[in-house]
């Protein structure tokens, strides 16, 4: 009987159900503006824009699920997928893949799988989990476990080696800790203890880390090495000017000068074809969506989701600057994709279940109260 | 305790809520950041940027322009151009050179001579692009590359013009070679300020006339702008200039007199060349033994080079115009004229030749033991006597004789289009001087003056001015440059350009003295020592025959070919001009190590002028083999000076 109600109309009320709207079209915004951006790194591969469109589709259906689970639920998978991801991470160190000279890979059956990728929701999910638990007596002591648990995984990823993603990872612990309220005074001494271990760290990095930062400084140093993604990408960025070049119309990316000109470079396609005014309209859209994912972080109703939210925030913004930062040549060259604008099938699908999650933390602001 | 509690949760809300804020403005901050670094890019340094992109997209590719083509006077073509694929290895673009060049002999064929080349042309050119490991690929070898090619990074196939010479070693000190553009090349280019236009090309001409006209020769390269990707790949090309084709360069050379003269010659050294009195134009000019040029297209392998250049017949001289020769009895003719035209003699002067010329206690002899007997100028020249010349070098004085023969180019550059042109040595004090060091030596003896009269001594010219001479003297006086190229052809706007005659010299000759001479130099070929040859020849013509000695011979010793190693025998010389009343033809001939000039030269003269005049080709080889003549009688009728 409750069948013969269920209209057309309603069965779009009932799938829209937790949907967030702003959240919906600022991020298919972002999805619309990347497959037109591919389309145009990929000319080469046309077949890449179709996998990028059937990628969208399922990590739509992923934010839809995500957007469904209450908070609360969440919280259940906070432990064991933390377990769960530090384990693959030491099993990566004992049996995993070289690629490249870094053991980052797992072979799961016919797959590889990069366990690192898993740690940058788990890692937040666990700290959030574990503020809330402890909510009522929160001290130095809890904040010194949370370091704790940071920094298990960060220095697992750091000695694959891959820095990028351990800078990440550490980035989302950070946030969990910062917006749990650690004392300023603290997070000053802590920022003076970081700067003072500059030094022996640079010892620990690897040769080509130690370039990519140099490359940085000055990219002209090696040309047709660690320096050419840069220089090939800024020229990409300055030529566009401020209308940009036209779409399809970006030399550097059609005669194949720019480098993961897909995924990780993808922002010098769009720049050189879009210019200074497709820039702005992809910061702000950037903007507006971090707005959105805070105001529901403010709202949220409890502690657990509101950490959840405002870091699954901060991260869309982190990896958004890191990533044109790096095209721009202002941050050194690290593995980080423009959220939903690069090609890959698992960062979208990690972008549109942060999505889902806030949509959640929205719709149940209210529902959650003892 | 629930109400504080619950204030404490709004306490910690709006401290979060703080956070949040801060959070905020964080990120604000961050993308102003990153809004100042576009705009620094975009738009203060969007023009720097902009040409970055334009240079990395756009390379400026040069075409090479198309070599022009050497004719002779008929239109024969001598120098042409074909098309053929080459196997090019990029140096910069292969790791190990060894390996690749290894690997690729399992897929086309990579001789050592091959591979000796290829290092030859990395050592010298160290700029290029690109070296040839190898040459005229045929289509299966193409075929079996291209499916191969992904083994060979930074080898490529191209299709290149070759230089080809399809008459060989016919005519090779003419018509020279071309070579890969070397260091000093390239600073020659540099000099002469055409540097842009030769980039594109990888040859430049080396020898002879492919040398002299480099620049007619080459033509102005064209250039394309082609967008490129990040691998230089081309994608398109976005304009283009062609090039334009060099100018084709037509001889006054007649390519198949050239080759009954070199036939003429068989395997025995020597130089030949033939002028046209009335324009200095060159009929045929011969430097033997030559070389094949097409050895030096693609490079010359190592082999093939220390063969010629090792070679004791030293194939790569040009002997008609470096090398230099005493000229022997055929100077005589010009003596006689001296002696007319300073009045030193008349046609009636007689001596009586006892068969040497005594002067400071030393005998001068006569090649003729025993002497002429009576002689006059006429017969002086006819019989060629010594005797006579000693006698009238020696009234005359050094100075009168260098002053005189001066103006029939003896010892200076004829200026012909060729480079690598030897002076040679016209004797006299002054010149003495200059050569030598100590005193004693600088000093000129009057007895030195003695065998100058019969074009001994220190008499040393080339081929070339022999022709010159007889050809001013063919022309009454007129001296022209002599020159090898007739007219040089655009054929883009298809103009022809002539190359006028240059006359350099209009020698003041007396005419009855100039009738005299060749009256002279006629009975030569009618009754003297170039009888023989030109008996029964169907036009008229006036000649002298000559030796020059290669070793000096002891006073007292007597020159017995027999004993005198084959390189250590006399040069036979041949001077020849016809018909005697209106020239059309001058010719100097010199064959190393023959004897007696009416042996060896003077029958090669004959040959040539038979086709020339007549055209007549030599039956067989016997015609001009002076050797296979044999001497079957005492040959001292035709014996000359020493």
């Amino acid at each position: 009987m409750e069948l013969a109600q269920l209209s057309p109309r309603r069965i779009l009320q009932r799938l829209a159900e937790g949907i967030d709207g702003p959240l919906l079209a600022l991020s298919l915004a972002l999805a619309a503006l990347g497959l037109a951006t591919l389309f145009s790194a990929s000319y080469d591969q046309p077949a890449r824009v179709a996998a990028q469109f059937a990628n969208l589709c399922v990590a739509l259906a992923a934010m839809w699920l995500a957007a469904r689970i209450p908070p609360q639920t969440l919280m259940r998978f906070a432990v064991p997928a933390y377990i769960l991801g530090v384990a693959l991470l030491v099993a990566v160190a004992l049996a995993g893949d070289v690629v490249h000279g870094a053991r980052r890979w797992l072979h799961v059956g016919v797959t590889r799988f990069q366990p690192s990728e898993m740690m940058k929701l788990a890692l937040p999910l666990m700290l959030a989990w574990y503020f809330y638990k402890n909510e009522a007596t929160l001290g130095m002591r809890d904040f010194a476990v949370a370091a704790l648990l940071l920094a298990v995984p960060v220095l697992l990823i750091a000695r694959q080696p891959d820095l990028g993603t351990a800078v990440l990872v550490a980035a989302a612990g950070f946030y969990v800790i910062f917006f749990a309220g650690i004392g300023w005074k603290v997070l000053a001494a802590l920022g003076v203890l970081g700067l003072a271990s500059l030094a022996p760290l640079w010892g620990m990095l690897h040769d080509y880390q130690r370039r990519r930062i140099l490359t940085l400084i000055d990219p002209t140093q090696d040309p047709l090495g660690a320096g050419y993604h840069t220089i090939q990408s800024t020229i990409a960025v300055g030529s566009g000017g401020i209308t940009g070049k036209g779409w399809l119309n970006g030399t550097q990316t059609h005669l194949e000068f720019i480098p993961e000109r897909h995924t990780d470079f993808i922002f010098a396609v769009f720049s050189e074809e879009f210019g200074l005014i497709g820039n702005l309209v992809l910061l702000a859209l950037y903007a507006l969506l971090i707005a959105r994912g805070l105001m529901i972080a403010a709202n949220a109703a409890t502690f657990f989701a509101r950490l959840l939210a405002a870091t699954i925030t901060l991260m869309f913004f982190t990896y958004a600057f890191v990533n044109m930062g790096m095209v721009a040549g202002i941050l050194p060259v690290v593995g980080v994709p423009l959220p939903f604008i690069s090609y890959g099938g698992t960062s979208m699908l990690t972008l549109f279940l942060g999505i889902g999650i806030l949509m959640s933390v929205h719709s149940h602001r209210r529902l959650v109260q003892t | 305790m629930k109400l504080g509690e619950l204030k404490n949760n709004e306490r910690e809300l709006y401290f979060f809520q703080l956070r949040i804020g801060f959070a905020g403005f964080a990120v604000l901050a961050a993308f102003a950041l990153l809004f100042a670094r576009f705009f620094q890019l975009q738009v203060v340094q969007h023009d720097t940027y902009a040409s970055k992109a334009e240079e990395n997209r756009i390379s400026i590719v040069p075409i090479a322009p198309n070599r022009g083509l050497i004719l002779d006077r008929n239109g024969v073509v001598l120098a042409r151009n074909y098309s053929a694929y080459t196997l090019e290895i990029f140096p910069a673009k292969v790791h190990d050179l060894d390996r690749t060049i290894l690997e690729l002999g399992e897929v086309v064929e990579v001789q050592a001579k091959d591979r000796n080349r290829f290092r030859k042309l990395f050592a010298e050119t160290r700029n290029a692009e690109s070296l040839p490991i190898r040459t005229r690929l045929s289509d299966e070898e193409v075929a079996r590359f291209a499916a191969n090619r992904y083994r060979f990074p930074g080898v490529e196939i191209k299709a290149r013009l070759f230089r080809q010479y399809p008459h060989g070693e016919l005519a090779s000190h003419v018509i020279g070679y071309i070579g890969r553009i070397n260091p000093k090349d390239q600073e020659n280019l540099g000099e002469l300020g055409v540097e842009a236009n030769y980039r594109g090309t990888d040859y430049i001409g080396k020898a002879g006339l492919e040398a002299s006209y480099q620049q007619e020769l080459h033509g102005t390269t064209g250039f394309e702008q082609v967008e490129i990707d990040a691998a230089g790949r081309g994608i398109r090309t976005l304009a283009r200039t062609p090039a334009q084709a060099g100018n084709n360069v037509t001889l006054t050379l007649d390519i198949k007199l050239q080759e009954v003269a070199e036939t003429a010659f068989g395997e025995r050294r020597g130089a030949l060349v033939a002028i046209e009195p009335s324009t200095g134009g060159v009929l045929a000019f011969v430097s033997k033994p030559g070389f094949d040029p097409n050895l030096f297209v693609d490079g010359i392998d190592p082999a093939s080079w220390e063969g010629l250049n090792n070679s004791p017949d030293r194939p790569l001289t040009n002997r008609a115009i470096a090398g230099i020769y005493p000229p022997g009895s055929t100077f005589k003719p010009y003596m006689a004229m001296a002696a007319l035209e300073l009045g030193k003699r008349t046609p009636k002067s007689a001596i009586h030749d006892p068969g040497y010329f005594e002067f400071g206690g030393r005998r001068f002899r006569d090649s003729k033991k025993g002497g002429h007997g009576y002689v006059d100028l006429y017969s002086s020249i006819v019989k060629s006597s010594d005797t006579f010349y000693y006698q009238l070098a020696n009234d005359m004085g050094i100075d009168a004789i260098a002053g005189f023969m001066g103006k029939f180019g003896f010892g200076a550059r004829s200026g012909i289009d060729l480079e690598g042109e030897a002076s040679g040595v016209l004797p006299s004090p002054e010149w003495k001087q200059k050569r030598f060091r100590r005193p004693e030596q600088q000093k000129w003896y009057a007895g030195e003056t003695v065998s100058i009269g019969i074009g001994q001594g220190y008499n040393a010219y080339t081929p070339i001015q022999l022709a010159v001479a007889l050809a001013a003297l063919a022309a009454n006086g007129d001296m022209y440059r002599p020159r090898l190229v007739s007219y040089i052809d655009n054929l883009r706007s298809g103009e022809r350009r002539h190359i006028e005659p240059a006359l350099v010299n209009r020698i003041p000759l007396k005419a009855e003295n100039l009738e005299f001479v060749k009256r002279a130099m006629a009975g030569v070929n009618r009754e003297g020592t170039g009888a023989r040859s030109f008996a029964s020849a169907q036009y008229t013509s006036g000649g002298k025959t000559g030796t020059a000695q290669v070793i000096g011979m002891k006073q007292g010793e007597k020159y017995d070919e027999r004993k005198v190693a084959e390189r250590h025998r006399d040069h036979s010389l041949f001077i020849v001009f016809a018909p005697v009343e209106s020239p059309k033809i001058a010719l100097a001939v010199i064959v190393e190590n023959s004897g007696f000039g009416a042996r060896a030269a003077a029958p090669l003269a004959r040959t040539v002028l038979d086709y020339f005049l007549l055209g007549k080709l030599p039956e067989g080889e016997t015609a001009a083999q002076g050797k296979a003549g044999g001497v079957p009688q005492e040959p001292d009728d035709e014996e000359e000076s020493d």
